[in-house]
Formats: structure tokens, sequence, C-alpha cells
């Protein structure tokens, strides 16, 4: 039996006049790894960024619909966006650092949430860099720049300042795009040990990554969910002929 | 050929911006060195009382120094909140036609010439001054300060906006997506990265301050003691030179101390746009 982290229903989305989400009902699994593929445009990153409310931030943003996480809607009046971002994490595109610290970086979250002890953070931050499998490349010298490190170290960085407020929900943004294929097979590694401790929802546009390491697939297209379900089922007998032709790579 | 010509031409016109350059150098240090010679260094720079009209004359331009950096921190004080306060508001906060006003407002600020400020400082302010404190004259260190600091309100102000609309936004998203309000994201990332940006503001702010001449000539009092207290008259570097330029003769001492002093303020100023140059050099290569 697999209880669900993320319930989505009749979900629309509109960037003014233009509809990008239509109708979208989904129920994404706890603590599996679910891949949200579909070609350019078809509204993915758009869908994953109402998981944490990013999209508020854009106000031409229109919604409608609900999204329950933990039994509570997360577009209702009630719910504060910061909250919802604490317990859901995001991880983006491209590693996008701050300006600070190793440390400062993974500890970030933890000021924001108003804890101030020094070895509780301390050892939040290690745990977090050890979770995020940078904690032996960095131990010596968490007080150096964020930005001295490459660009896999910066992403798994960026992974472990996410996991540092303990969420319950991760998304990750296509967090490969921008990394060569070493660092890429190191994140993958990394985030399919992720999923036995949190729930991971990963867009990405490679559809090969998303049968290495999903669990559970979504495929969007057009703004509208064409197919959900087991990956292994998906990849093999595709339900919709839209979906066949996206895996044969007939379009994308 | 046409190209050639043009490039000549252009290439003197850059070259005549150096000769100015050095030009000026050349005359203030011919001009000015006499007197390190006839009073020495020290006694000039750390002498109390400047008294260049008496027999026997006294060249310490110590109490001048003095009230230009009384002022100038005064006006930094003054402009430093309002400025970077005004930038956050503008790049961050404000609704997109709110900043559309003010953006231009806050830099037809920078445009109004200084003699208007001037007046404004002598007819307004330093009366209300004298008034709110009590004290026999409004034209002191206080409404310089004020006043300078309103003028460089702009200058630190389109520095810093510029700074922190060029935070880049994803640094901004990933602030926000760790669960932080607008507000500590303002604080914690988006201030601390345009942070370069803003102290360059800062520093040409003071320059700006320091360099000042019609302001604080008109309101500053104009007596060059060492201040006790910021209600009491200053005479900084520059009205000193302004002021008194007119009643020196040719190749008298004091003429020569005006240039010395001219020398000191142009240190000063070197000084301080080379660290901004090294700061925001640092800044482009980060």
């Amino acid at each position: 039996m697999v209880n669900e982290a993320i319930e989505v229903n009749g979900l629309n989305l509109w960037f003014g006049k233009k509809q990008i989400l239509k109708d979208i009902n989904l129920s994404i699994p706890e603590k599996k790894l679910t891949a949200v593929i579909g070609p350019s445009g078809c509204g993915k990153t758009t869908l994953l960024r109402c998981f944490n409310r990013m999209n508020d931030l854009n106000s031409d943003a229109r919604i409608k619909g609900s999204i329950i996480i933990d039994g509570k809607d997360i577009y209702s009046n009630k719910t504060d966006p910061c909250s919802i971002r604490m317990k859901v994490g995001m991880v983006f595109q491209k590693p996008n650092p701050f300006p600070k610290s190793i440390y400062g970086n993974v500890a970030f979250g933890l000021h924001i949430k108003g804890i101030r002890d020094k070895n509780t953070i301390m050892e939040i931050v290690e745990k977090s860099l050890k979770n995020a499998w940078l904690w032996d490349e960095v131990k010596d010298r968490l007080n150096s720049s964020a930005f001295e490190l490459s660009g896999g170290q910066q992403q798994r960085l960026c992974i472990a300042r996410a996991l540092a407020t303990n969420p319950e929900v991760i998304l990750f943004d296509e967090p490969t795009s921008a990394l060569d294929p070493q660092a890429t097979s190191k994140i993958e590694e990394l985030v399919l040990e992720l999923k036995n401790s949190v729930t991971v929802v990963q867009v990405t546009h490679n559809i090969g990554q998303a049968a290495r390491v999903s669990d559970y697939t979504a495929f969007l297209y057009l703004g509208e969910l064409i197919e959900f379900g087991l990956t292994e089922k998906m990849f093999t007998i595709p339900k919709d002929k839209r979906t066949e032709e996206y895996l044969e790579g007939k379009f994308g | 050929m046409k190209e050639k010509l043009f490039k000549y031409v252009t290439t003197l016109a850059a070259l005549c911006s150096i000769i100015f350059l050095f030009g000026i150098i050349f005359s203030i240090f011919k001009e000015g060195y006499p007197i390190f010679r006839e009073v020495g260094l020290f006694k000039f720079l750390g002498g109390k009382s400047w008294h260049p009209t008496h027999y026997p004359p006294d060249f310490g331009i110590l109490s001048l120094i003095v009230g230009s950096i009384v002022v100038t921190i005064g006006a930094l004080i003054v402009s430093i909140p309002l400025g970077v306060g005004s930038a956050i508001y503008i790049a961050e906060l404000a609704h997109p036609r709110i900043k559309e006003i003010l953006k231009p407002l806050v830099e037809l600020l920078a445009g109004v010439p200084s003699v208007i400020y001037g007046l404004f400082g002598m007819a307004f302010l330093s009366p209300f001054i004298r008034e709110l404190f009590d004290i026999p004259t409004g034209l002191n260190a206080l409404t310089a300060s004020i006043i300078l600091g309103i003028m460089v309100v702009p200058i630190i102000s389109s520095i810093s906006e510029d700074a922190i609309t060029s935070v880049p936004k994803d640094i901004r998203e990933a602030s926000y997506a760790l669960g932080a309000n607008k507000w500590e994201t303002i604080i914690r990332v988006v201030l601390p990265s345009a942070k370069s940006g803003v102290i360059a503001g800062v520093v040409l702010g003071f320059g700006r301050a320091i360099g000042e001449t019609m302001v604080v000539l008109m309101v500053s009092g104009g007596a060059a003691i060492i201040p006790k207290t910021i209600l009491e008259p200053v005479r900084p570097m520059t009205s000193a030179i302004a002021a008194e330029m007119g009643e020196t003769i040719m190749g008298s001492s004091h003429l020569h101390a005006l240039f010395g002093i001219a020398i000191v303020l142009f240190i000063i100023t070197l000084v301080l746009n080379m660290t901004t140059e090294l700061v925001i050099k640092k800044r482009m290569t980060k």
C-alpha cells in the first residue's frame, strides 16, 4: 500500500490569458521518485513549481484547483506559502548557491526557521552535507565561498541546502541539465538514495534518466496530463498513443 | 583616409583630457609646494589655527580638514539610510508604475544646481535649525550635513539600485524556495550580494560631499575652528579656497597655502576614486 504525499485536484493555471496547465489530477506517492516528463513548453516545470507555490512569485499567474499536502490544501487562504516551502524543498536547473560560504549556504534555511543554537546548526549542516555526499570534499573548508566549488559540487551543495530544513518533499527541476555526464550520474545516484527518506518529484527532459531513476512517471503534453503510472509499465506498454510516440522520440 | 582622420581626431580628444588632468595636477603642485617648504608638512596639516591674513600669519589647516570631514560624515549619516532605503524600495518593492515615476524623480534631485540647495539651506533649513536648538546661528555643520546629505542621496540611491537590480533572479528564488519571505530575502540574500555596488555608491557619495563647495560656502557658517558639537559653524577646505582666493595676492604665502589645501583635497578624492575603481573591478570579476 502506497501513501500519497501530494494530491492534485483539478489544477488549472494561467499566465495572463494563456492557459499553461489544464485540469490536472494526480496523486504523487510518498517516498518514491516520480518523474515528470514531456516536450519543452508542456508545463512540467510550471507544474513542479505549483507544489511549493513558486508560481506565486509571478504576478501574472492565476491558479484554480487544489493541491493537498499533509492533509491541507496548500492553496487555501489560510496557508502561508513560506511554511509550505519549508516542507517542500526545491533544487533548480542551474546550481544557484548564495554568494556565501559553504556553511552559510546550508545554514540559510535554518536561520530562516529561527534556529539559533550554533551546535544544533553545525550538526544539521554536517548531516545535510553528508546526505548530499559532499561532506568529505568540503569538511576542511566550510568557510570558503560556495563559488569555489565545481558545478556538480555546487548542485550537491544546493541539495544539502534543501535537505537541511528537513523537508517531506524535494522538487528537482532538471537538476542535471547544466552538468557534465560524470556529475550527472553522481546526482542521479544521490537522488535515488534520497527517495528512501523523502518524496522526490523530478522534472526531466531526458527520457533515459526518467527510465533509470523513477518509480512513477507522469507524461505531460500541451498542459494536459496524458498518462501517469508506474515507470516500468508506462515505458513498456504506454496506454496513450501520444506517450508512445514521445517515448519513441517521434517528437520532443 | 576618412577613417584615419576620424581616428586621429578622437585620439586627440582623448589626449586632451589627459593633458588637462596633468596640467591641473602640475599647477596645483607647483603653486602649493612652497607652503610645505615654508611651514612644514606637519605644521600645515596639524596646525590648529588658520589666520592667513594676520601678522605673522598662521597656516594650520587642521580645523579646515576637520570641518570637511565632519560635514562629509554627517552627510553620509543622512544619505546612506535614505539612499539605500529608497534603492531597496525602487528596486524591490515599488509597483512598476510607481517605480517609473520615482526613479527619474530621484535622479532629478541629482540635477538640481548646488547653489539652489544652498539657497534652500540658508533660507529655510538654517532658521529652522536655529529655532529648534535655540542657538545663535543656523549656519553650522549640522545644516551643511543635512543639505549635503540630500544632495548625495540620488548618487547612493541610483548606484545601489543598479547593484540590487542586477542580483540574479535564481538566487532570489533559492531563498524563497527555502521558506524565506520577501523581507528576509532582501536582507539576507539581495543586499549582501549587492554589497560591493552599494559600497561603491557610498564612496562616490563621499567624494561628492567632500568636494562640494557652493553648499558649504553658503550654509556651513565659515568659522575656521575645530567644532565641539555639530551645532557650531565650520569652514570646510573647499569653502576656504573659494572664499579666500579672491583676497590673496599673487605669489603670497596665503595663495600657496590655498593651493596646499587643494593638494590635500585632490589626494583625498584621488584615493577615494581609486578605491571605488578597485571595488567595482573586483565585483565585475566575481
